[in-house]
């Protein structure tokens, strides 16, 4: 979400000297443009993103039905908070939920999704097949990779259970779901990263390795020593993508039990509480800020990674 | 939830409800990481357009009467427009699915709701009366009849005004099949004790007693709903849900307890499994009984299949109780709290209230019942049969969990505590205790 202001904006500035080409001449018509470019994406950017926002903090504080003009709602201080934390049993599952799909995404299918992407980088045969085959759930929505799976998982007709002559019901037994889920959406991340770290690999100058290779490295030590350190700004993007994808992770839960029996996420919980005929607006908001401020904790430590490597 | 509406409507309305409306909630959610601030913002915007939206409403000479309906699939919906074009009325019909519907009802309520619209009776229709936004049709339910007392009740707000119009209904009960009771020689139990009986010979017949799903998180409060009325009484189980009962107190403990007892007898991992799934297990005569509401029959091939389903009421555990209190949830209209056209909202609830209307959109579906008595009961099935008069012979009638309580604490609350039992059974203490404080951090608005 904080790449969306410069996005847009981008182009305006960029088209400034070239356009001046040295001289400041700015033309009536120009003034118009570059006007709409820089406020249209501001006006988009505060409506749908900053107001929200705060809107979702200062309701956090209150205690609102969503029926009834704004003046039905009475602040409550902190007591939603009080709530999330000691009277609300799936909050805590859900925190951990996160976390353990955050662990997950970066332990086996960020890691694999490397991996193949240097295996893939060493020109086998028939690379292109295996680029494909990774890359094509990548293409599919959580959604849809969610049902998918459902035809391995299944209980009765799954091919899961008739290979290991088991009958676990792996989307619906809360102590195997989560990991069942944790499968299915890997699946798709591994793909992901495997393209975001093969574009990368294939943007090191290939004379850094001959370089290596000449003073005798093996092709490990080529890797971590020389290659690895090279591709830094993809390891960032990397590691930001994999805490995105944890902390957004909605859709895939959500078509399989709207998050409810060992697939709670805070996700789910803000829409089961927000959306619907619930409509717990204060609480629900409570919960948004909780998920907006551990965001914030990785956003923070990202955009400081970056602005320290700049600034070298 | 885009509703079509001509242009002359669309621009009449504000844009922040368009925006609300334009905008997926869900779509919202899956690309942004802020979720919860996207929610807010259409919820938002759709209040503050709620206001501007009702000054708009003084089209009188429109003849046509607009009529927003859940009925998205594809045989209902088809027998309401029959239904509706019988009416002699201009309706236009604005169709949403099902779930969609329910989900934004708030929304829905307060920008530019359609002059009369389906819903339910119960806590979610007083909920909405309370609030100023569905319109009062005492007018119109004062010139109907055949209509029990039952009925009435349950079409009445808090300030003792009807803002309900009943179509249909459908009874709660334990459904089985006849060949295969026949075939075992099984009887309807009357007791407790003889439901725990029948249920250990089904085990040795190689049957699953009772059919159990829970995926949905809505089933099963069906059962928790049929123990209390059984343990507790209809007085205790309102009391219970309007709030005023404690959760943790002991009558609820003993339902939990009861219903721990009869775990074993139902179907294993229900919590993964739908309720068409767990009637396809009675269809196919691997259950031996079902407790579900009669819709339970939409899984049952028409005609030979249909024919062999049946019910008894769920039996007696404290004689002192008795069998009176049955579940039987209503569907039916409200109307908008300022239609755009009153005159013609009102003749078409007049019209739906009739036998007449209620005859055509029972072909479309054999598992429920016309509301008034005076439907046309001669096409009814047999099962439709005995539903009329299991109904008809209810001292007291509940909705259902989730229509006699607050949605909130239906959905937030009890959703997750059920399903936690039944995960965990014999932890009562931790999860009644922790139901009732979450009930009072919930019912003090």
């Amino acid at each position: 979400m904080s790449d969306l202001p410069t996005v847009p904006a981008a182009p305006a500035e960029a088209a400034m000297p070239r356009r001046a080409g040295g001289r400041v001449r700015v033309t009536g018509t120009d003034r118009i443009f570059l006007t709409l470019m820089v406020a249209v994406p501001t006006i988009m950017v505060v409506c749908w993103v900053w107001l929200p926002a705060i809107a979702s903090v200062v309701l956090s504080f209150a205690r609102w039905s969503g029926v009834g003009g704004l003046d039905t709602i009475q602040w409550i201080g902190t007591e939603n908070y009080k709530n999330v934390f000691t009277n609300y049993p799936p909050f805590a599952p859900a925190l951990r939920h996160n976390l353990v799909w955050l662990v997950f995404l970066f332990v086996l299918p960020t890691l694999f999704g490397m991996l193949l992407a240097v295996l893939l980088d060493r020109e086998l045969r028939g690379t292109r097949f295996y680029q494909t085959a990774m890359f094509l759930p990548v293409v599919l929505s959580l959604a849809l990779i969610g049902f998918i799976w459902q035809l391995i998982y299944s209980r009765d007709q799954g091919l899961l259970n008739a290979v290991l002559h088991t009958q676990i019901d792996w989307y619906g037994d809360s102590r195997w779901n989560l990991w069942a889920v944790l499968v299915a959406a890997g699946w798709k991340h591994a793909g992901y990263i495997m393209l975001l770290y093969l574009a990368g690999l294939k943007g090191v100058d290939p004379s850094l390795r001959e370089a290596a290779a000449v003073d005798g490295a093996s092709p490990a030590k080529t890797f971590f020593s020389v290659v690895f350190p090279v591709m830094r700004p993809i390891n960032i993007i990397i590691i930001v993508v994999t805490v995105i994808e944890s902390l957004r992770a909605f859709d895939i839960v959500w078509v399989i039990n709207k998050g409810t029996n060992g697939l709670e996420l805070i996700s789910t919980l803000v829409t089961s509480n927000v959306v619907g005929e619930a409509s717990r607006i204060g609480f629900g908001s409570a919960l948004a800020t909780i998920m907006l401020l551990i965001s914030l904790v990785f956003i923070t430590i990202f955009l400081s990674t970056v602005m320290r490597g700049e600034r070298r | 939830m885009s509703r079509p509406r001509s242009e002359s409507e669309y621009l009449a309305s504000l844009v922040p409800p368009s925006l609300a409306a334009g905008v997926s909630r869900r779509g919202f959610l899956k690309g942004t990481l802020g979720a919860g601030a996207a929610v807010s913002l259409s919820s938002l915007l759709a209040a503050c357009g709620g206001g501007d939206n009702k000054g708009g409403s003084s089209g009188s000479g429109n003849k046509e009467v607009s009529f927003g309906s859940n009925q998205s699939d594809a045989v209902p919906k088809k027998a309401y427009a029959d239904m509706l074009a019988a009416s002699g009325l201009t309706v236009k019909v604005n169709t949403v699915d099902h779930n969609t519907f329910q989900e934004n009802i708030n929304n829905y309520l307060q920008g530019n709701p359609d002059d009369v619209f389906t819903w339910f009776a119960g806590y979610r229709m007083r909920f909405f009366a309370a609030q100023g936004l569905v319109g009062d049709v005492s007018d119109v339910y004062g010139g109907l009849s055949g209509f029990s007392d039952a009925f009435k009740q349950a079409s009445t707000g808090d300030d003792g005004k009807q803002y309900f119009v009943p179509l249909t209904t459908y009874p709660w009960a334990i459904f089985y099949r006849k060949s295969v009771w026949e075939k075992n020689g099984y009887q309807p139990p009357k007791t407790l004790d003889e439901l725990v009986t029948l249920a250990k010979q089904m085990q040795k017949d190689g049957l699953v007693p009772i059919a159990f799903a829970d995926k949905d998180g809505w089933p099963a409060m069906g059962t928790f709903d049929q123990l209390n009325l059984r343990i507790n009484g209809y007085q205790f189980h309102v009391d219970l849900m309007a709030g005023k009962k404690a959760w943790d107190s002991a009558e609820v403990k003993k339902v939990f307890d009861t219903w721990r007892g009869l775990l074993p007898y139902h179907q294993p991992d229900a919590l993964g499994r739908t309720w068409q799934e767990a009637a396809q297990s009675l269809l196919k005569k691997q259950s031996g009984m079902y407790l579900l509401g009669m819709f339970v029959g939409q899984q049952f091939p028409k005609g030979k299949e249909q024919e062999d389903l049946d019910f008894f009421a769920f039996p007696e555990i404290d004689s002192n109780i008795g069998t009176g209190a049955i579940e039987a949830p209503i569907d039916g209209f409200m109307m908008r709290a300022d239609p755009k056209n009153e005159d013609g909202a009102k003749q078409l609830l007049k019209y739906l209230g009739t036998a007449k209307a209620e005859n055509i959109a029972l072909k479309a579906d054999p598992t429920v019942i016309g509301a008034s008595s005076e439907a046309d009961t001669a096409s009814y099935t047999g099962l439709q049969q005995k539903a009329v008069e299991f109904i008809g012979s209810a001292e007291s009638i509940a909705q259902f969990l989730d229509r006699d309580t607050r949605p909130d604490f239906a959905a937030t609350v009890m959703l997750p505590g059920i399903q936690t039992f039944l995960k965990k059974p014999d932890d009562v203490d931790g999860l009644t205790k922790s139901l009732e404080s979450q009930k009072k951090s919930i019912f003090t608005s």
